[in-house]
């Protein structure tokens, strides 16, 4: 599916959820909403910001947040599709960690027990190495990776997450063996920018946000950002500008309970709908610096399953997955 | 300096401090319940500081941070129940001295230690942060590898009286510390196919586990302790001369060595504990006094821990590095107020950042100023009959625990690990080579695979980097140094 479809599919989606949210009463009382993590990550965050929007914006009449955290999220994926089976007022927050760890952990539970609603926000990944380094561009760190993929010390987050993912598909792309990358995990973004700037590594990979400060000090150079296209007001150039074919968002997205009636379905993407359009969530990503990568429907249906495969590609090929 | 008066002139004002009252207030009450740590309660006040402006909601953090770890350590000397890590060490001589009727003199010198070593740790902060940072940098897979072998070694200090018994407890640390997905190939190890021990088994569930929990049980398996007169506080309430004589050494020695473990990417605030009591141990002229009740043992990692807090600030404010939970949650705090943290922050926004710093040194105060008193109003606690007393630690216990994760599997592994924490004390094993071992275990092995990774598998990078060589050349030199000593004294008598 090209872009343009995907946008004429939304756009049609938001425009029957409008039109549902202008017709019905709004159904959903006490919403519920799961965060598969323990308090302070993302998943978090975004639930915690969902029921404050919601909440003020008067969409829901009340909203509450149950933090059911571990495992990448495959805990709280469990009770989703088990305890809450078939409930209207359920959504869960989930991601594109969550595909991961479902494949990783051997979840009995996938997305697939799940009623997909819409993708919020996300964020995109950038390749740095330290400003000390004598790679200067992409192409150079590509040249050294085909030339000896083990040699290129790829530094980032969980094994399996989204920057190992990342690595991968880069590795790939290049047309080097994705099975032989050296990449080491640390425990969190902290660590691994530790790790980078002491020259520890060759290379990192972490969500833009998480290190921009240190691209503008110009103590990290960017060399790459995976996302479709330049984002505006950062002057990084993307993987697939510079022939690398690949784009990555780490997104977050929203689901509901298996087992709920396609009315029910549509009250809660309605108010999903009408959260996304309230000045309280524009003020929330603005603030928090996330990126409006709305995408409701059967359009985020797909997108979930396009993923799915895609991740459980990559994470064959990396030797994560059996 | 100018822009450190300028950031006293910023926190300096009677709201903020009242925060920082707030904060130091609070922050001792959570750390006093075990489990709930400092950054758990941030993430929580966020919401709430969101209306404040940022300088006064910093400096309510200060306060909180401060507080948080004294508040653990009271409860480590008065009730063997460490509410964070970073005060186990602490429990060891803390409790035995409040078991002598020192009570109060352990808890004075834990408060005023911290309040040296917060403030010492603060002048660090204010002068070397830029210098401690690129030392920090220095540190990577190699270099933290060989510091664990360092903090291995020390825990020969803490076997108590049979080396058999102390190690079987650490290698029990080991094992659990291996329980989880495998940090660097995302693979389950001994997680029985259980869900829930996907993540690890949390350092908290075990400490107060095998702490807390452990203790009550064993308290109540013995009726000589169950019906134990309330112990008398004897001598002065207050520390004595010789106690102060004892104290300041370790307080200072303390300081130096937590900041640098704070400021390491990977410290932590516990390593530098364990080192300060190996230390301590060492220097004294007392040794046997250790594992009865001295106070060095209490003044020196009470001080480290503190020093540690201070230490973590610097790659924060001066790289955006959060190290610590705690500190990745104030990374949040700046996001929430639209700040960059990273190397911009000191020069973009200094007003705000010596502001901090401004008010980490009343925080500081503040902390001296409202626990001194209240060590006579702590010490009362023993006084409380020993039945309820424990009753109410398994009550808080359990609270904290639960509280933490919101799990119930949770308070199942808490039980279990109390159950096997009577069963250590029962059987004469001590605790704290456990815990040591859970902490150490996962960071050696995840520190010494990635330098292998990053070399692609050649073992010499242990020896050709130049701190990893040094640092594990001292850990070789206390393994092997009483030997030589022996030796020479033998070599000395016969001839």
């Amino acid at each position: 599916m090209n872009a343009t479809t995907l946008r004429k599919l939304a756009t049609a989606v938001v425009l029957s959820a409008g039109l549902t949210t202008a017709s019905g009463a709004l159904a959903v009382d006490n919403l519920r909403i799961i965060a598969p993590a323990n308090p302070g990550g993302g998943w978090d965050q975004t639930a915690r910001a969902m029921q404050e929007v919601m909440q003020s914006a008067g969409i829901v009449k009340s909203a509450t947040v149950e933090n059911v955290g571990g495992a990448g999220g495959t805990i709280g994926l469990a009770q989703l599709a088990d305890k809450e089976k078939g409930k209207p007022n359920v959504l869960m927050v989930n991601g594109l960690v969550m595909v991961g760890a479902i494949l990783t952990n051997q979840s009995a539970v996938t997305l697939e027990q799940t009623t997909p609603i819409a993708r919020l926000t996300g964020e995109y990944e950038v390749v740095v190495v330290p400003a000390s380094s004598d790679i200067q561009n992409l192409s150079q760190l590509v040249e050294k990776l085909k030339a000896d993929t083990g040699a290129v010390a790829w530094g980032g987050g969980s094994a399996g997450g989204t920057d190992h993912i990342l690595a991968g598909l880069i590795a790939q792309a290049a047309g080097a063996d994705a099975t032989k990358i050296n990449y080491v995990p640390f425990s969190g973004g902290g660590e691994a920018l530790a790790a980078i700037l002491g020259g520890h590594v060759t290379a990192g990979i972490s969500g833009l946000g998480e290190w921009i400060g240190q691209i503008e000090a110009g103590e990290l150079r960017a060399l790459a950002i995976s996302s479709p296209e330049r984002l505006e007001g950062v002057d990084i150039p993307t993987l697939k500008e510079q022939g690398v074919d690949v784009e990555l968002a780490n997104w977050r997205a929203v689901v509901a309970a298996p087992g709920i009636s396609d009315a029910q379905k549509q009250e809660l993407a309605a108010a999903v709908d009408a959260m996304v359009k309230s000045d309280g969530w524009k003020k929330v990503l603005s603030d928090k610096g996330w990126m409006d990568l709305y995408m409701p429907g059967d359009a985020f249906a797909k997108y979930l399953a396009d993923e799915n495969a895609r991740v459980s590609a990559i994470l064959k090929t990396l030797g994560l997955v059996s | 300096m100018g822009a450190l008066l300028d950031g006293f002139a910023t926190a300096l004002t009677v709201v903020n401090l009242g925060w920082c009252l707030v904060g130091v207030t609070l922050g001792t009450a959570i750390g006093i319940l075990p489990g709930i740590g400092p950054a758990l309660t941030i993430a929580l006040l966020l919401p709430v500081t969101a209306h404040l402006d940022p300088t006064g909601a910093f400096i309510m953090f200060a306060g909180l941070y401060y507080g948080a770890m004294y508040g653990s350590s009271t409860t480590s000397i008065l009730l063997n129940t460490p509410g964070e890590t970073g005060s186990i060490i602490t429990a060891i001589e803390g409790n035995l001295m409040a078991r002598q009727g020192r009570g109060a003199a352990a808890l004075a010198t834990a408060a005023i230690g911290s309040f040296v070593a917060g403030t010492i740790g603060t002048v660090l902060l204010t002068v070397l942060a830029p210098l401690v940072v690129k030392l920090a940098l220095k540190f990577g897979p190699a270099e933290y590898f060989a510091l664990m072998v360092v903090a291995f070694t020390t825990v020969s200090g803490l076997l108590g009286t049979s080396r058999l018994r102390g190690m079987i407890s650490l290698f029990l640390g080991l094992a659990i510390g291996l329980v989880g997905t495998d940090a660097l190939t995302g693979q389950a190890r001994f997680t029985l196919g259980i869900l829930q021990l996907l993540d690890g088994i949390d350092i908290t569930v075990v400490a107060v586990g095998l702490f807390a929990v452990g203790e009550a049980l064993y308290v109540a398996s013995r009726p000589e302790l169950r019906s134990a007169q309330v112990i008398p506080i004897k001598g002065s309430l207050w520390m004595t001369k010789e106690e102060w004589a004892r104290s300041w050494k370790p307080w200072v020695r303390g300081s130096f060595l937590g900041f640098p473990f704070g400021a390491l990417p990977a410290g932590g605030t516990e390593i530098p504990t364990f080192l300060s009591y190996f230390l301590e141990k060492k220097m004294s002229k007392r040794p046997e006094e250790f594992g009865k009740g001295a106070i060095e043992g209490v003044a020196g990692p009470e001080a480290a821990n503190n020093s540690a807090v201070a230490g973590v600030l610097v790659p924060l404010l001066t790289l955006g590095l959060p190290t610590s939970a705690t500190a990745a949650i104030l990374l949040a705090a700046f996001q929430q107020y639209g700040l960059q943290p990273g190397p911009l922050l000191f020069t973009s926004n200094s007003a705000l950042v010596w502001g901090l710093i401004a008010s980490l040194y009343l925080g500081n105060i503040a902390l001296l100023l409202l626990n001194l008193p209240l060590v006579g109003m702590w010490v009362r606690l023993l006084a409380i009959p020993t039945p309820l007393l424990y009753g109410g630690i398994l009550v808080f216990a359990t609270l904290g625990v639960y509280s933490y994760n919101q799990s119930v599997f949770d308070l199942g592994l808490l039980f279990i690990f109390g159950i096997v924490g009577y069963l250590m004390r029962r059987f004469d094993f001590p605790v704290a080579p456990a815990i040591i071992g859970m902490i150490l275990g996962p960071l050696a092995e995840q520190n010494f695979r990635r330098a292998l990774s990053i070399t692609q598998g050649d073992y010499t990078v242990f020896f050709t980097h130049p701190i990893s060589a040094t640092l594990l050349a001292i850990a070789a030199l206390i393994i092997v140094a009483p030997f030589l000593l022996r030796l020479r004294q033998r070599r000395l008598a016969s001839s």
